[in-house]
């Protein structure tokens, strides 16, 4: 880099001591110090903070003296309804991301071999415009949609005027509906980027050599586009387990997951080391997801190069 | 097939537009109640602009919004040219540093800043959201100012200072302007992160101060009016246009000319 050659020599104790100008280092010391210092006091001495509180034996409030613990960590086996809770939010977990992979992929093959030049781009930013909107009033949005009487039911009825109502708003699949509308977008994005750099060349060559459209998918195109559905996969996976708004907005009574177990710890129960140790679980689960997958990713890479 | 792709297409768009279509939809429907048929109104929008509550909460969105657009892509700008024209020791552990505030999920980063902010002292309300909103945009700054940077070559700078000029002079007078769109976009995304921000904002309100977004939750969980579909319709809209603006300015193709 010649642009290192540049600033070394300044960098050098003789350049610090040549004049009154300020050594190197400190400028981009300087210029990096908003940046990290911000993130430091922002979010991560918040999570070390957090990772002290989560041993406390209770909110530290008033004089009581703090006591350090493992209790909460033990929670799952002294609670053992929180092994239902967790459970209930891996398969709401794995739903979405199962169902974003699927549709996202199919859309992300669609628009790279079925679509060109303009009509592509604007297709592209019509679909992940939904991304970047306030993915509450998304959510607020399937209510008026699934609702007793609402859109769906509507509809339904203008078919078969003499059938109950098919609203499921206050269910599971009601839950996994809208978070698949919340990531959908993510997924189609991370999978089109893996196919659009797939030759034509590579497609039909396999249609020459006799290939049917099945193998073509099974044998090509999904192996070579699973970068991004990992990517994608992980991308979706890891917020839908840390989600709250919507189990509650769209599940109701039935929508209580690890995210609104925690997020009752902090704003209603009270006990903020018991939602602490709980967060640093699920992080400890999302991290062995990563590591998990980074090591499927880097095969992967060094597989295709 | 293509026919096929494209009318799958066409399915996908319908999923992802239609809840929001009729969401706005029933923000101009007479009844109270969301009943259909559909009957024309706006009296929805004019209850609105006498809802003292949520228009100081959208005044309270824009502001911060607009504060942690300017603060972020100061920090962020700055960041990034040192990651990029920069020798710097550690460089991939700093960029690895930015994906925390990104990859933890927003819950567990909200819940810390609650508990951290607490125990320190900042407490809760404007301050405290800023903070919050700043560190969450900062990162998508760097990345997206890092790419632009990427595409201005650096020699440009380098015949700069050889022709005598300083190297800060020839930061200011050369890559800067090629930057602008870069910065500009970035602002634009930083802003739209901070107006859609939910989860943070919800940990650190106040019942004094809230987001838009914290009081739209707080009414839909009480029993949602058409009200709500109205200024729901109202922040779509905005952030939608902001959005539209940002991938016009930061189109990859616009960069590529200026090299």
């Amino acid at each position: 880099m010649p642009a290192d050659a540049i600033i070394r020599p300044a960098a050098s104790p003789s350049g610090a001591a040549a004049g009154h100008r300020l050594p190197s280092w400190f400028a981009t010391a300087a210029l990096l110090m908003p940046t990290y210092g911000w993130l430091l006091i922002a979010v991560f001495l918040p999570l070390c903070t957090m990772l002290v509180f989560s041993f406390m034996n209770a909110t530290p409030m008033g004089r009581a003296p703090i006591v350090f613990t493992l209790k909460h960590y033990k929670a799952f086996i002294t609670q053992p309804y929180l092994v239902g809770i967790a459970w209930d939010s891996l398969v709401i977990g794995f739903w979405t991301t199962f169902l974003c992979a699927v549709l996202g992929f199919f859309a992300a093959l669609a628009l790279a071999r079925a679509t060109i030049g303009r009509a592509r781009e604007t297709l592209l930013i019509l679909i992940l415009l939904p991304f970047w909107t306030n993915g509450l009033v998304r959510v607020f949005s399937w209510t008026m949609v699934l609702r007793e009487g609402g859109f769906l039911d509507t509809l339904w009825h203008a078919l078969l005027p003499e059938a109950g109502s098919i609203g499921f708003l206050y269910t599971r699949p009601a839950i996994v509906l809208g978070l698949v509308h919340g990531y959908l977008p993510y997924m189609i994005l991370t999978c089109y980027i893996a196919l659009v750099t797939i030759d034509d060349a590579i497609i039909e060559a396999a249609q020459s050599l006799g290939a049917r459209w099945w193998t073509i998918l099974t044998r090509v195109l999904v192996p070579l586009a699973l970068p991004g559905l990992t990517t994608g996969a992980i991308l979706t996976f890891v917020p839908v387990i840390g989600s709250f708004m919507e189990p509650r907005i769209l599940g109701g009574r039935v929508g209580v997951t690890m995210g609104t177990v925690i997020e009752d710890q902090f704003t209603q129960a009270f006990n903020w080391p018991l939602g602490a140790a709980l967060s640093f679980t699920m992080l400890a689960v999302i991290l062995a997801i990563f590591a998990t997958f980074s090591g499927v990713l880097r095969r992967n890479a060094g597989g295709v190069a | 097939m293509k026919a096929l792709a494209r009318f799958y297409l066409l399915a996908i768009l319908v999923f992802l537009y239609l809840p929001i279509m009729v969401m706005m939809a029933m923000g101009f429907n007479d009844s109270a109640l969301y009943e259909l048929p559909f009957r024309f109104t706006t009296r929805w929008y004019v209850a609105l602009s006498g809802n003292d509550q949520l228009i100081s909460a959208g005044i309270n969105s824009i502001v911060i919004a607009l504060i942690t657009a300017v603060l972020a892509t100061l920090a962020g700008t700055m960041a990034a040219v040192a990651l990029d024209r920069r020798a710097v020791r550690g460089r991939t552990l700093l960029q690895l540093l930015l994906l925390p505030p990104i990859a933890i999920p927003w819950l567990i980063t909200g819940t810390a800043m609650l508990v951290f902010f607490f125990w320190t002292g900042i407490g809760r309300g404007m301050h405290a959201l800023l903070i919050g909103h700043v560190a969450l945009a900062i990162p998508y700054v760097v990345l997206v100012v890092g790419t632009g940077l990427r595409t201005i070559r650096s020699d440009l700078e380098e015949a700069a200072i050889s022709l005598g000029s300083t190297p800060l002079h020839a930061f200011f007078a050369v890559t800067l302007p090629l930057l602008t769109p870069s910065i500009l976009g970035a602002a634009l995304f930083a802003f739209a992160v901070s107006l859609d921000q939910f989860v943070i904002s919800y940990f650190l309100s106040t019942p004094g101060f809230a987001t838009l977004p914290v009081q739209i939750y707080s009414a839909i969980r009480k029993g949602f009016t058409p009200e709500i579909n109205a200024i729901s319709t109202i922040l779509l809209v905005g952030s939608m246009s902001v959005i539209v603006v940002f991938a016009i300015f930061a189109r990859p193709g616009g960069a590529r000319d200026k090299r």
